[in-house]
């Protein structure tokens, strides 16, 4: 039983079962590695991709109910075409161990396309759910305002 | 300069050694050169094992553990400031497992001194204990060393690379040496011809080392000035392979399950279940624990869930509170250090007021965000590993001995390390992918543990108790009595890496209490190790982290008792001792605004711990939001002498001080029924964007001696909050989680 799946434009047929979370489809199926494996119970942001625009902890979506087109942060930017929020993390230097950091900026992108210049307290509420063990939160936020900044100039 | 500072400079620079291809000279002798790593091919030249340059490009080795503090970068930066190269003409790759990368600062922090007041004899002679790390082939990420490690010798071997290739574009041009300049990993004749370091790579190669003088701190150029980290691109695309993004063709995905009940073995084990279920190639028996070898992670984990086991009973006492007993039983045996004893700790002076208090803290695990794994291949006669490991050449050696191969015939790839703090000092992930990798021979097999296996096999942080006496005296501390005890780290790591616990005081357990810069005449530190089958291990600033809390706690208490301002009494302790020290603590008062009083809701905590050579003042903010205590603001200040990259050593400073906050608050790995309770960050939560305090960092250049910068951020960050918590609260926080006594904003 084989299960379509659109994926940064592009289509996979994969032949796993229902119940595999859309986490383990993406990186043990596709290989697309940029979306991590930090709880596996939606406490920890790691594994957050967008389905249709909206952020979704990928290790709580079974493959039989992705409803939409998945976005990875592989379909953000690449190293050659960064996006804007990915500008802006790198001039803040965000990253320290840098595990979190594709839930992290997954997470903001859906913000910023909802809230184009979010408040500390909005930023605070979307990103409650994204754990940093290293601690970059005060350059997670800035690097949320100066994306903000560089989309409205774009 | 003293004759052991002559034999240990010597010894760092002396000699040569040919190799096919090339030549490897320089900078990692002890007395005889241990084979170059890197085997340069035709065409290429290694200079030494940090610079490889061939035709196409020049590539500097940063043998360090790249785990987020951006070691990789200012590695890069000092080789590449004397090399006269910019970052951007260079690839920067960690280094293969070679003991060639031992870590000489790490092995020099072994000297029972106090640290700061070291004077430059003793710092010689930790310099030439050092040589111990090779000898005990130590390539290791930790003990806030690297720094100390690399910073003469990469610019040594920069320096040294560059009159080599200019001394091979002299002979070809018909010039001397010293007409030539470089740049831009060019060398530039007086006429302005141009050589590329690429082109002249071959014929440096067949040239005997030149050494040269470094360059003065005012020429340089990438040194003490912010640089873009090289990993950071990759980190913010996706595209930085961590150990569990490793992919190789026709891998297997597997995952394992181990005793809840640490080091218990198995019993029985019925897979029957399992062996049918979807994607499942292959169950492994390892004779402590079960692996499941699938097509998809996810499956195998499924697959565990469905294995009957019967498991051994835990060779610890099965419960928190027996483990509690047992540390504390350690206080009625002899102690095993007394690492500093000034005068009278016994005596009572008249009329001085008495305190004595007990603080306790539990055990902790590392919860990388990345989970533990390793890939692995083994062909019979060879295995390959990957994983994100800090200390290479112990894993490599650990992981042949899994599967009985010679040290040689394993191969260590290191990956991006997704966390360390610690914890990927242990090899115990990279034995049991070795394993199963043996039971599927031919076949590549990714080994990752699920949250709750990572979770419940820890190398914990040990849980401690320490008791306190003291003495203030018109509104001064004259005595500081501390004991602690608790399991040692030390001992538990030297059995597991050589089968012996070690012998003599364990430094690593009192380091936080004993060698605190505070002139305080009487002042005794003791350490009581308690025995217990129960692994722990190196957990960010290691004995720093639990000793840290007491001591400043303490001293926080006898600040009070004077009815003394805690910052000003600890600047009257510091100054006489360290002005370093003192130094940090006047700069968070600055930085704070620090006046002593607080408004009604707002209380205002500081501590001071000096580790790793590295002095930290924190100045914690909380305010009583509807009855929840926020952590609102802190402001730290570092002192580590000489501060490469800036930028980069702020984010070491308010990271360490995050670990320590989320510790501080919700951290606890506590026991029943031998098997660890906490299962998942739902259990084991952290700081979060929302629970983050706004920070400031400042980084002061006032000592000496060049200190850490990755571990020293986190030993004063939880009494700096309890001390906050009690000018809020009126309450004096003893133990640890805060969560249990405290309602804290979540
Ligand atoms: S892995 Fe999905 S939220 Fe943690
Ligand atoms: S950067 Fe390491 S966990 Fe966030």
């Amino acid at each position: 039983m084989s299960t379509t799946l659109k994926v940064n434009g592009k289509t996979h047929a994969v032949d796993l079962p229902d119940d595999v979370p859309l986490l383990w489809v993406l990186r043990d199926e596709i290989g697309l590695t940029g979306t991590k494996f930090g709880c596996g119970v939606a406490s920890c942001g790691a594994c957050t991709v967008h389905i249709d625009g909206e952020a979704v902890r990928s290790c709580q979506v079974p493959l039989s109910d992705v409803w939409g087109d998945v976005t990875t942060i592989e379909g953000v930017g690449t190293p050659d075409a960064l996006a804007a929020i990915q500008q802006a993390w790198i001039k803040n230097q965000v990253a320290q161990c840098g595990y979190c950091q594709s839930g992290q900026i997954m997470q903001a992108a859906s913000l910023l396309a909802e809230n184009p210049t979010p408040t500390d307290a909005e930023i605070d509420d979307a990103m409650q759910g994204n754990l940093c063990r290293c601690g970059t939160y005060p350059r997670i936020r800035a690097a949320i305002h100066d994306a903000a900044t560089l989309m409205q100039e774009a | 300069m003293s004759r052991v500072g002559k034999i240990a400079r010597r010894s760092f620079l002396i000699g040569s050694a040919a190799l096919v291809g090339g030549v490897a000279f320089g900078a990692w002798y002890v007395g005889r050169p241990a084979p170059n790593p890197l085997k340069p091919g035709q065409g290429e030249a290694a200079f030494n094992p940090f610079v490889m340059i061939s035709k196409d490009q020049i590539t500097l080795i940063a043998p360090r553990a790249e785990m987020g503090q951006g070691v990789s970068t200012t590695w890069a930066s000092l080789i590449a400031e004397e090399l006269d190269v910019d970052l951007d003409q260079v690839t920067v790759l960690h280094g293969p497992a070679a003991k060639a990368y031992y870590n000489s600062a790490l092995m020099g922090e072994v000297l029972p001194d106090k640290g700061y007041d070291r004077s430059n004899f003793q710092h010689k002679l930790g310099d030439v204990l050092g040589h111990v790390g090779k000898v005990f082939d130590m390539q290791l990420t930790g003990g806030s060393s690297s720094m100390k490690d690399g910073y003469t010798r990469m610019r040594e071997a920069g320096a040294s690379a560059r009159e080599t290739l200019k001394e091979a574009a002299a002979r070809q041009l018909g010039v001397k040496r010293n007409q030539l300049k470089t740049e831009r990993a060019q060398v530039i004749a007086p006429n302005g011809t141009k050589l590329s370091y690429r082109d002249l790579a071959v014929a440096a190669a067949d040239i005997e080392p030149i050494e040269a003088a470094l360059k003065p701190r005012s020429e340089w150029r990438l040194l003490g000035k912010d640089q873009p980290r090289v990993d950071m691109v990759g980190k913010v695309t996706g595209t930085s392979e961590f150990g569990i993004d490793v992919r190789l063709p026709g891998m297997k995905f597997a995952s394992v399950r181990m005793n809840p009940r640490l080091g218990g073995g198995m019993k029985h084990l019925d897979a029957s279940d399992a062996q049918s279920m979807p994607g499942v190639e292959k169950i492994v028996d390892l004779g402590d624990g079960v692996a499941v070898v699938a097509n998809n992670t996810w499956l195998a984990v499924q697959a565990l869930d469905a294995i009957e086991v019967e498991w051994g009973d835990a060779p610890y006492p099965p419960e928190s509170v027996a483990m509690f007993d047992a540390i504390r039983a350690a206080f009625e045996a002899e102690p095993n250090s007394t690492l500093r004893d000034d005068g009278d700790a016994d005596a009572v002076p008249a009329g001085a007021t008495l305190l004595e208090a007990e603080y306790e803290v539990p055990y902790l695990s590392h919860a990388t965000m990345e989970p533990m794994n390793a890939t692995a291949l083994y062909t019979g006669d060879r295995l390959q590993i990957w994983a994100g490991n800090q200390a290479p050449t112990f894993f490599q050696s650990k992981c042949a001995e899994a599967v009985g191969l010679e040290t040689e015939a394993v191969e260590v790839n290191v990956t991006y390390l997704g966390g360390g703090y610690g914890r990927r000092l242990e090899f115990d992930y990279g034995v049991i992918a070795s394993k199963v990798a043996k039971a599927m021979q031919g076949t590549p097999v990714q080994v990752t543990w699920s949250r709750e296996e990572d979770m419940a096999h820890g190398m914990f942080r040990p849980g401690a108790v320490a008791r306190f006496k003291g003495a203030v005296q018109d509104g001064k501390a004259v005595t500081l009595d501390s004991r602690i005890a608790a399991q040692s780290v030390t001992q538990s790591m030297m059995m597991r890496l050589i089968g012996s616990p070690g012998a003599g005081p364990d430094k690593v357990h009192v380091e936080g209490a004993f060698n605190q810069p505070y002139a305080i005449p009487n002042y005794r530190t003791r350490g009581y190790l308690a025995q217990m089958d129960l692994p722990v291990g190196s957990w960010r600033s290691v004995g720093n982290s639990f000793n840290g809390f007491f001591t400043e706690s303490f001293i926080d208490e006898m600040a009070i008792a004077a009815g003394r301002d805690p910052l000003e009494f600890r600047l009257e302790l510091t100054e006489p001792e360290w002005a370093p020290a003192a130094n940090v603590l006047k700069q968070v008062r600055e930085m704070s605004g620090w006046t002593g009083k607080t408004p009604e809701g707002v209380g205002r905590g500081v501590a001071m711990s000096y580790s790793f050579g590295t002095p930290v003042a924190e100045v914690i903010e909380v305010v009583d939001e509807d009855g929840s205590i926020r952590i609102a603001r802190a402001w730290i200040a570092a002192d580590m002498g000489l501060v490469l990259d800036r930028r980069n050593t702020e984010a070491q400073m308010f990271g360490g001080m995050a670990f320590g906050l989320s510790a501080a608050c919700f951290g606890e790995i506590t026991f029943a029924d031998g098997m660890v309770e906490q299962m998942n960050f739902p259990d084991y939560d952290s700081v979060r964007m929302h629970t983050m305090p706004k920070t400031e960092v400042a980084l002061l250049e006032t000592q000496e001696h060049m200190g850490g910068a990755g571990e020293p951020g986190t030993p004063p960050a939880a009494a700096a909050l309890a001390n906050a918590i009690f000018d809020l609260t009126g309450q004096r926080p003893r133990r640890l989680p805060l969560m249990h006594d405290f309602d804290l904003l979540i």
